[in-house]
């Protein structure tokens, strides 16, 4: 047992996973570390193949790290199976019992605990109430709809009240509308129970929307940890700021940097004020980026210049995209008016004016 | 307290360990009843025969092997080609590809007619080759020989239709042989034809129809190299087990148009030479291993082409 | 005029040939429990409906005999046989392929490629021996040899189910704090048993219907219905024989029908 304080459900210390030998040597997961709270949301982002669900599945016990440790409120987990952790899961596929009816799902974690009878009974109710599915007690789980498939799994993997609930891409089978609907539930889930959440998802909206915070995973490493906002608007790497939101990548120096702030200048020889991702180190170019909501175009001036390229209507809003004279294309969005065109054709000469805290520097 | 990455391997071992221990029990049944009998065999073609049936245990002969292609002269002992064990290879390897052939002829427009039932009725026709397939084989003969016996069915309509005087003597031939075997081995000649068939995409038909092909041409450019795995699976399912066919023979071919199997149960019955019978057992699973090579090959090739 | 719309899955004659397949599957199995009711002395000709040889059959002391051992035979084959492919199947199914995994295949579907009469002789060979060395007799040899050809069928149905079952439902027990023990008492063994019974079940008709190998391997007295009847088959018969046999048939039918509805049920 450690001393370190219970602020924290779930740390993992410097795990790597290996898979195969030699010349198919792989490492799924790569030295990471990572901290989860107390009754956090924390989501494990990140394309296929980048190692969340196998540290979901190290934090589960269904796999065991090659090397280092996972704490749970401060007790080495990592060589447990996975039937002595006090953690459940929701799958993916949701993995519920098909020859059992919906009560006995949930029950079974509790029947296997050893719970007696009356227990199990009155917790199964409390459950069935908790994911509004009281009337179907009694069905088979293969006689009820995917959305409901989805509670019973939810239910069962809370039913046995677990340190941490973990859920697997728990989403990703149902389809959008049922999906938003989930969204809510599950948020109101996580408040009503007060259970650390730890979410796999490699869709970034469904990230941005629910979490706390977020870990950003690629290629077996976590590239950065943060809330939302800081993940959207102060992305440190290029992977980060390219896999989540749209991005305007522009290379220049930055000099002048204080307290997280500096001042880059452009291709184009202007100046802007820009945050500066921690951990940077001023060598010569730099990564800038600015989101396409934080550019407008103008006929003249700006910070950059080009020409229009194309022009993309979406509704709520139009994409232009410019030609910059430095070769590059940069993109606008802006927000759409029932009286006007965005005042552009194609061809045309405009000017970039970027918002004045819109930039950032990466660290990369 | 152990780290995470000794667990993993302890639990890894313990797979290992459990996998091995599970299959245990199979592996040693198959070994003593099945497999190793097969090796002892292969020892015992080599050993010189006793003169009441089994060997002289320990001895090294080949006259076992020799004897499978060759007799030898009575008067002047030099070698000669056994006719006899000869035409009986010949007629068994004549015979399983008829019943091959026939079987195709049958069972490729029977699997055909199933596979493009309603769903709901197509079960009901699997059924019904799948009945016959689970019969005792012996009765299935047995069933055969009320048709073709000189009093059987056959031969009563025939003669009451006054088509013929006489019962025709079917029994006994190669013919009855035959019909047995086709009539028995059909079912295994369908179901894998279905399997394959059911998996047929008929937009591939429609396609094929659409570029001006006629129903012979969509027969034989599109069905027949889709299902070819399944022709080739039935056909391999058919012809194994008819070259080595035992019981068809010697109930519906009496005692003289006998096939390997029959040669092979005569060694160790009256003909009292174990080695020969051994070493005839021995050619006959070759014989079959040698289809199945066959068989394999083929099935991964077109794998292969079509993944 | 109307004309027939054209059916894309239609080829010529298909159908016509496939109503004589089935015609000339079921005829010649008409034709033997047609005979079974005749009431005549001989096969013959015919002397009317009757159950006379059935109630002979039923009364013949040889054939109950032969039965019973049928039966019993079967009843521990597919028992002995069901419990080792299971095993086997657990062994050899849901995991990434290893070391000696293709040479268990190898070896449990051994059985199904060599031919019968072969198997039959060697077995001849090697069981003679031992019965002379250990003087036992008895119906040990018929089982043992009637098992090991019979996991193949009884491993087929059970590996198949074993393949289509998702690991997750066992990880998920274990999630739920089964213990493993548990997690395959609760979950694994229930989702399997339609195909355990269905492999049993095979396995069971496999041993039935075998004529080679019994034949081969059995002692004196030792026949079992299979072999009585070939035994018959070569004297001139009686349609006691029909009687059998009809009966037989029928036990068979009934036990690819339930085999059939059993499978069906989606579980």
């Amino acid at each position: 047992m450690s001393d370190r304080p219970a602020r924290n459900a779930i740390e993992v210390r410097s795990v790597s996973k290996i898979f195969g030998s030699g010349e198919a040597r792989f490492a799924a997961l790569d030295r990471v570390s990572v901290e989860i709270r107390e009754n956090e949301f924390f989501t494990l982002l990140g394309p296929s193949g980048c190692g969340k669900t196998t540290l979901l599945r190290l934090i589960a016990g269904f796999d065991f790290p090659s090397e280092g440790e996972i704490f749970l409120h401060g007790e080495d987990i990592a060589p447990l199976p996975p039937f002595k952790r006090p953690v459940n899961t929701v799958f993916q596929s949701y993995a519920l019992f098909p020859h059992m009816t919906v009560a006995e799902n949930i029950g079974f974690g509790l029947e296997m605990l050893g719970k007696p009878r009356a227990e199990i009974e009155a917790r199964v109710a409390q459950m069935l109430k908790l994911v509004r599915m009281e009337q179907l007690a009694g069905r088979r789980t293969s006689q009820i709809s995917g959305g409901q498939q989805q509670r019973v799994a939810l239910a069962r993997a809370l039913a046995p009240q677990p340190k941490v609930l973990l859920l697997d891409e728990p989403l990703s089978a149902l389809d959008f509308k049922l999906r938003k609907e989930m969204q809510i539930e599950l948020k109101r889930l996580q408040h009503e129970t007060g259970i650390t959440f730890i979410f796999v998802t490699h869709d970034q909206e469904e990230a941005l929307t629910m979490s706390d915070r977020i870990a950003v995973m690629s290629a077996g490493k976590i590239l950065q940890v943060g809330t939302p906002w800081d993940i959207y608007d102060k992305p440190a790497e290029r992977f980060v700021a390219d896999f989540i939101g749209e991005t305007n990548f522009l290379t220049g120096t930055v000099d002048g940097i204080a307290n997280g702030v500096g001042r880059a200048r452009l291709g184009s020889g202007i100046e802007i004020p820009a945050t500066i991702a921690e951990g940077f180190a001023p060598n010569g170019a730099a990564t800038i980026i600015v989101r396409p909501e934080h550019a407008r175009a103008v006929k003249s001036g700006g910070h950059l210049a080009g020409t229009v390229e194309t022009i993309v209507y979406f509704g709520t809003d139009t994409h232009i995209h410019v030609r910059l004279d430095q070769g590059d294309v940069f993109t606008v969005r802006q927000q759409n008016s029932r009286s006007q065109s965005c005042g552009f054709e194609i061809g045309d000469r405009a000017g970039i004016e970027i918002a004045a805290d819109g930039a950032q520097v990466l660290r990369d | 307290m152990a780290t995470a990455a000794e667990t993993a391997k302890h639990a890894e071992q313990e797979q290992v360990r459990r996998r091995w221990l599970l299959s245990t029990p199979a592996l040693i049944i198959i070994f003593v009843a099945a497999i190793g009998p097969l090796f002892v065999m292969l020892a015992y073609s080599f050993m010189a025969k006793g003169d009441y049936g089994d060997v002289k245990f320990g001895t090294f002969s080949l006259d076992g092997w020799t004897s499978v292609l060759f007799q030898r002269d009575i008067f002047d002992d030099t070698l000669g080609l056994a006719d006899a064990h000869l035409s009986i290879l010949w007629r068994s390897l004549r015979l399983s590809f008829y019943t091959t052939v026939l079987t195709l002829i049958f069972g490729f427009p029977t699997a055909y007619f199933i596979s493009t039932r309603p769903p709901h009725t197509r079960e009901i026709w699997v059924f019904l080759v799948t009945i016959p397939f689970w019969t005792n084989l012996l009765i299935r003969t047995f069933a055969m020989q009320q048709v073709i016996r000189n009093e059987g069915l056959v031969n009563t309509a025939l003669i009451w239709l006054g088509i013929i005087e006489r019962p025709l003597q079917i029994m006994h031939t190669d013919v009855a042989i035959l019909l047995g075997m086709v009539y028995v081995y059909l079912p295994l000649m369908v179901l894998p034809l279905y399997a394959s068939m059911e998996k047929l995409d008929f937009r591939l038909v429609e396609a094929g129809y659409d570029l001006y092909a006629s129903r012979l041409q969509v027969l034989w450019r599109i069905i027949i190299p889709l299902v070819k795995p399944g022709i080739i699976a039935g056909s391999i399912l058919v012809f194994i087990p008819s070259l080595g066919a035992y019981v068809i023979p010697r109930i519906l071919g009496g005692g003289k148009n006998m096939m390997l199997g029959n040669l092979i149960e005569l060694q160790f019955g009256s003909g009292r030479n174990w080695p020969l019978g051994a070493a005839i057992s021995i050619t006959l699973m070759a014989m079959v291993m040698v289809a199945l090579l066959v068989y394999v090959r083929n099935a991964t090739r077109s794998g292969a082409g079509h993944g | 005029m109307a004309r027939r719309p054209f059916d894309i899955r239609a080829q010529p004659g298909f159908g016509f040939i496939a109503l004589i397949t089935f015609f000339a599957l079921y005829l010649p199995i008409a034709a033997l429990v047609a005979y079974s009711f005749n009431a005549a002395e001989s096969l013959s000709h015919w002397e009317g409906l009757s159950l006379r040889w059935f109630v002979s059959a039923w009364q013949n002391t040889a054939v109950q005999d032969a039965a019973i051992r049928s039966l019993m035979l079967a009843v521990w084959a597919a028992a002995l046989a069901t419990i080792a492919a299971t095993m086997a199947a657990l062994a050899t199914t849901r995991t990434a392929p290893y070391r000696g995994l293709t040479f268990k295949y190898a070896f449990i579907n051994q059985p199904l490629m060599v031919p019968e009469i072969v198997t039959a002789v060697a077995l001849l060979i090697v069981f003679s021996r031992i019965k002379v060395w250990t003087g036992y007799s008895g119906m040990g040899y018929l089982i043992l040899a009637h098992t090991a050809f019979c996991i193949p069928f009884a491993y087929l149905p059970i590996r198949a189910r074993l393949e289509s079952m998702d690991l997750t439902l066992e990880r998920a027990a274990a999630d739920l704090y089964a213990t493993p023990w548990k997690a395959f008492r609760h979950v694994t063994l229930p989702l399997l048993r339609p195909a355990i019974i269905a492999g049993f079940m095979l396995a069971f008709v496999i041993s039935l219907d075998d004529v080679v190998i019994t034949e081969f391997v059995k002692s004196g007295g030792q026949d079992t219905l299979p072999t009585y009847m070939l035994g018959q088959l070569r004297r001139e018969t009686s349609p006691e024989i029909n009687a059998i046999a009809t009966v037989f048939l029928a036990l068979s039918v009934l036990l690819v029908t339930v085999f059939f509805f059993v499978n069906r049920r989606k579980p």
